[in-house]
């Protein structure tokens, strides 16, 4: 079948989509944005997070038929041109990124936070983040990286 | 496969009705795993996130009528003061991500023993409304809808429309066993609704039996021997803890044994009691 939906801005077209196929194959081996990444394919690990019509959801479990007509923001959408995005920034600045598999999900996930809650707790950014797994980087640094998105969104650095 | 998408509710009944082994899909967070896992090949998946109504909730005399549709995330956000255990227990699903998607619709059609909405369903005593285009409207007590491991009593031809579940009238609590505080699925739960006004307690155990259970006697117990207007006899609670255990019936599998899980109820059926109760006294004090 056909898909059409928006994709960080643009509209986009996929041909040939299995029923069954999740939004996550589609954003990956259709359009060409890797940025979501696949793993668990059960919602568990929250690597393939993106916004479904604003809202945080596991690509892996969005069936690619749903998505008809509806907005998605992938990790490759916050950056503006060269310009990463805060969230982005502060993950690079903190060293919250190792091998980096875990980091998009974690950076949209955090980016959706900071636009809900001007200034997280230490107990809503773990709870914001409970859904996504990091095998290696370790949560602290990246606990830190959204400490300091927040910081800075609040502080009025970045325009806001 | 086809992927069949009405837009509105009587589009939605007339596909199910054509198509009865069309799968419903909703938030996606069970079905898409079966099909992500090459565990499941329906002919057909009825999607039914472009049916608005069913993303509402309503009060209406009697009870809050909440839509197949509505995600955890709204359940906690707007209905935790009307149904405060289908709240908490909401609270405990998955992870943001997971509450974003799904809801208790999918919940009841899943039917897993192990589902979070069911315990606090049970409990508060609610109903679910079920709808086919050929018979009408049919409403089933959550107590009747679970009728095996992920069976139920929805026939082929019919969809879950809401569920109709009465506004608490007192505190409701709801527990659950796992590793950890996101991402688990229940090693066992429970719910406990306290009734003031009917002096009765309404209870719900998950994730130990084949189906979601109420714990009978114990119910029985406090009808008969609860005195409501003091503190909570621990004698009476660690009896109340033994009879919901009794109640379970659980299997040994990964997640937990039957001996733990049998333990575990009767713990969560005392420590839920006493925590309704202590905020029942508190309600009466102030």
């Amino acid at each position: 079948m056909r898909v059409t939906f928006t994709v960080n801005g643009r509209e986009q077209t996929a041909d040939g989509v299995w029923e069954g196929e999740s939004l996550l194959y589609v954003l990956r081996e259709r359009l060409g944005l890797p940025g979501a990444k696949n793993a668990c394919e059960q919602g568990e690990c929250g690597s393939c997070t993106v916004r479904l019509d604003g809202v945080p959801v596991c690509a892996c479990l969005v069936a690619a038929g749903q998505a008809e007509g509806r907005e998605v923001l992938t990790v490759e959408g916050l950056a503006d041109g060269g310009a990463l995005d805060p969230v982005q920034e502060a993950f690079v600045e903190c060293g919250a990124v190792q091998c980096g598999f875990c980091t998009p999900g974690l950076v949209v996930q955090a980016h959706d936070l900071l636009e809900r809650v001007r200034h997280p707790s230490d107990a809503e950014i773990r709870e914001a983040l409970a859904g996504n797994l990091c095998r290696c980087t370790g949560y602290e640094k990246i606990l830190d990286a959204v400490r300091l998105a927040a910081a800075r969104r609040a502080g009025g650095a970045d325009g806001e | 496969m086809d992927f069949l998408r009405p837009t509105t509710w009587a589009e939605a009944l007339a596909a199910k009705a054509d198509r009865p082994e069309a799968v419903p899909i909703q938030g996606g967070t069970d079905v898409m795993v079966e099909l992500n896992f090459d565990r499941r090949r329906p002919e057909a998946l009825l999607d039914l996130t472009r049916v608005a109504e069913l993303r509402e909730w309503e009060t209406l005399p009697g009870y809050c009528r909440v839509g197949a549709g509505v995600p955890y995330a709204t359940v906690i956000d707007e209905l935790s003061g009307p149904l405060p255990g289908l709240a908490q227990a909401s609270r405990t699903v998955g992870s943001p991500q997971i509450r974003n998607r799904g809801g208790v619709g999918g919940n009841l059609g899943a039917a897993s023993p192990a589902g979070d909405s069911h315990p606090p369903l049970l409990a508060a005593g609610a109903v679910v409304e079920v709808e086919s285009r050929d018979r009408g409207v049919r409403t089933v007590p959550a107590a009747e809808f679970y009728l095996g491991p992920k069976r139920s009593a929805l026939e082929p031809d019919e969809l879950i429309r809401a569920v109709r579940v009465p506004p608490a009238t007192g505190p409701q609590y709801f527990s659950k066993v796992g590793t950890r505080n996101a991402m688990v699925i229940a090693v066992c739960s429970f719910a406990v609704a306290l009734h003031p006004g009917e002096r009765r307690v309404g209870t719900g155990i998950g994730s130990a039996g084949p189906t979601p259970l109420r714990a009978l006697e114990a119910e029985d117990l406090l009808a008969r021997e609860l005195d409501w207007d003091a503190p909570l006899d621990p004698a009476l609670a660690r009896r109340f803890g033994e009879l919901a255990a009794r109640a379970a019936a659980p299997i040994d599998d990964v997640r937990g044994t039957a001996a733990y899980r049998v333990h575990a109820v009767g713990v969560l059926a005392r420590r839920t009691l006493t925590w309704a109760w202590n905020d029942h006294r508190e309600e009466r004090a102030a």
